[in-house]
């Protein structure tokens, strides 16, 4: 049996509206092995995106306790949660967040820029991970020159040029069509079987069912989990 | 983050945005530049007044006719003030016989009529003798300068200026011609080399005379002044003691003469053009307060307009640290490029300005440079503040998920 990378207990984040408390987490437990592969589902609300965020140290919970391989993050500065951040986690959004002046191995290589690494290093790293998703020939456009599905593999290349453990994908594939999307997981699940625990918040049943733990959440709580033997 | 890193990142952040950054360039670089012309301005009119001053000697002694109301104190306005008592060529006689004086020059001035071969002119006429060519450095282009004779002898000869030798004799020779000076007759003896101003009155354009004669023909036995010099400047202060005295027991027991030394008069004109330098370098330098809130202001449109990308830096591990800076860096960034270019507009200006009036020298003192730069890179620093704070600040989650 595997580490325990991520343990949630008793997480609740609440969001004060107007007079009303929202519960995005409402005692949310759960614990995630190293290598994992878990699919977040549920209705919009349900408060999967701020799962996400408060696992990769976005967001902070206002209960519960966190514990990031066996360290407990919650109490952490946002300088240390940041350096934690940039080299455990990797964020993945629906509408790509690139860096619109910057160009495709630009935005790649921005992690890196920002934790200083050397100029070498960084362009060897990037010309690596160009190639490894054939992005070489686009290297130099910038991201309006880019289909989305060419935008959202920049995106995931910078996610994962500092090689991290945690990979957090929130709606990965919804701005993108179904053959792009699909070719976004594959990419995903291969990063997956290499090691890296994946989580995808998603709300195509079909894509859900792809991964060994399929999590279904409703007004903040979890509500179910499915355990697929299927795995790819 | 890198040194480097960071900065090449800023620079390609503010050449991504041209039409606001130049806008900021624009605005720091105005407020730098005014600061540069303006004590330029301010600092080449003192040098002027001083070398008008220092066109005379600097250890040189007015007498004028009337006591100052500040006593012994530098009153500009004594060069225009009434006459109450006269001081007479006697009083001038007697103070050229104190032993520290080295050269004493009576002066008359008033206007009068010459004319030469039909053609007439009215020009200023000087009353003096031969030390005023000492006592006020002037030069002699032609022929020579009034005399060595008593004050009492009415020579009838006078030395012109540049200006007059050119109008009534045009290119013909002037020395050995007789001018009419009122209904006088004088003969040309000398003509000045073309100075220019001296004290606000253009020697070019006038005509010197014996003092006694010059009385004659203004008929009256006043002096306008008495000039003095003496050997050097530590026996100015004591002559002038002696002076005043010496007139006073002429004067039957009245001190009714002011008696300044041209430096102090020089200080004061100093002393006010340099408060007004810095004056004017104070104003300047509200601009480039002005300039720095514009900063801040287009930083804080930048910070909001770049909130995604400040969210996804978070997300991709920048700590709010390095947010800061990076803003912080952009802003220093911003107000060191807009002073090196308003650095290079004032000295444009300067240039400018220096080649539409030749006559004065402009030039920027070294402090204003300094401390226009300074003040730049500062009001960069303060104005950057707010909003590298608010782009630390932000929260990412609000920044990614904007709705
Ligand atoms: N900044 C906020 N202020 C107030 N309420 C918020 C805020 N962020 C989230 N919420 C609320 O928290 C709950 C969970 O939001 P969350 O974004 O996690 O849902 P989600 O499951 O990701 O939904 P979707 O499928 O639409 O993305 C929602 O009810 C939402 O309205
Ligand atoms: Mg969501």
């Amino acid at each position: 049996m595997n580490e325990t990378q991520i343990q949630l207990d008793n997480i609740t984040r609440t969001y004060q509206v107007g007079e009303e408390k929202v519960h995005a987490l409402d005692n949310v437990n759960l614990r995630i092995e190293a290598g994992d592969y878990l699919s977040i589902m549920g209705p919009s609300g349900s408060g999967k995106s701020t799962l996400l965020n408060v696992i990769g140290l976005l967001d902070r919970p206002d209960t519960g306790n966190y514990f990031l391989n066996d360290t407990a993050v919650t109490s952490l500065t946002e300088e240390q949660q940041a350096k934690i951040r940039q080299q455990t986690i990797g964020f993945i959004f629906q509408s790509f967040h690139l860096v619109p002046r910057l160009t495709a191995a630009e935005n790649i290589e921005l992690p890196m820029l920002l934790a200083g690494i050397a100029p070498t290093e960084r362009k060897q790293r990037v010309e690596k991970v160009l190639h490894n998703t054939g992005l070489s020939d686009r290297a130099n456009h910038r991201p309006d020159q880019l289909s989305g599905g060419q935008r959202q593999r920049v995106a995931i290349a910078r996610a994962t040029i500092m090689q991290p453990q945690i990979l957090l994908a929130d709606e990965p594939t919804g701005n993108l069509d179904r053959k792009s999307g699909e070719e976004i997981i594959e990419v995903l699940e291969t990063l997956n079987t290499q090691g890296i625990s994946l989580l995808i918040v998603t709300h195509d049943p079909e894509l859900g069912r792809r991964a060994s733990r399929e999590i279904k959440m409703i007004d903040g709580k979890i509500q179910s989990e499915l355990h697929n033997k299927q795995s790819p | 983050m890198r040194i480097f890193d960071t900065l090449s990142f800023t620079w390609q952040a503010l050449t991504f945005a041209k039409l606001r950054t130049s806008l900021m360039l624009l605005a720091m670089s105005i407020g730098v530049a005014s600061v540069i012309v303006l004590t330029a301005l301010g600092e080449g009119a003192r040098l002027y007044v001083v070398d008008q001053f220092s066109s005379m000697g600097s250890n040189l002694l007015i007498v004028l006719p009337g006591r100052s109301e500040t006593t012994g104190g530098a009153n500009p306005s004594a060069f225009i003030g009434e006459t109450p008592r006269d001081l007479t060529l006697d009083d001038a006689q007697a103070i050229k016989r104190i032993p520290s004086v080295k050269h004493l020059a009576p002066i008359v001035v008033g206007a009068a009529p010459i004319s030469y071969a039909g053609l007439e002119r009215e020009v200023p006429v000087f009353g003096s003798s031969q030390d005023m060519q000492h006592v006020i450095k002037m030069s002699v282009a032609q022929g020579q300068f009034l005399p060595e004779t008593t004050f009492h002898s009415a020579t009838p000869v006078c030395v012109i200026g540049a200006t007059v030798k050119k109008e009534l004799f045009k290119n013909a020779r002037a020395i050995g011609q007789w001018l009419r000076i009122g209904d006088r007759r004088f003969r040309v003896i000398g003509v000045l080399a073309s100075e220019g101003q001296s004290l606000g009155m253009d020697m070019d354009e006038s005509v010197i005379i014996p003092v006694i004669s010059a009385q004659t023909v203004f008929n009256s036995p006043s002096l306008f002044r008495i000039l003095i010099t003496t050997e050097d400047r530590d026996t100015l202060d004591k002559t002038k003691t002696k002076v005043l005295n010496l007139i006073k027991k002429r004067h039957q027991g009245e001190e009714d003469i002011t008696v300044i030394r041209q430096d102090a008069i020089l200080a004061t004109f100093d002393n006010i053009l340099k408060t007004l330098t810095m004056a004017v370098a104070g104003i300047a330098a509200i601009s480039l307060a002005v300039a720095g809130i514009l900063i801040m202001n287009v930083m804080l449109i930048s910070v909001s307009q770049r909130t995604a990308e400040i969210g996804l830096f978070k997300a991709v591990g920048a700590s709010p640290t390095l947010i800061k800076n990076l803003f912080m860096t952009e802003a220093i960034f911003l107000s060191l490029l807009g002073a090196f270019c308003g650095v290079i507009i004032g000295y444009l200006g300067t240039l400018g300005i220096s080649q539409t009036f030749p006559d004065i020298q402009f030039i920027t003192p070294w402090w204003a440079h300094i401390s226009a730069v300074v003040v730049a890179v500062l009001t960069g620093v303060i104005f950057g503040i707010l909003p590298a704070k608010r782009a630390a600040k932000l929260d990412p989650v609000e920044a990614l998920y904007k709705r």
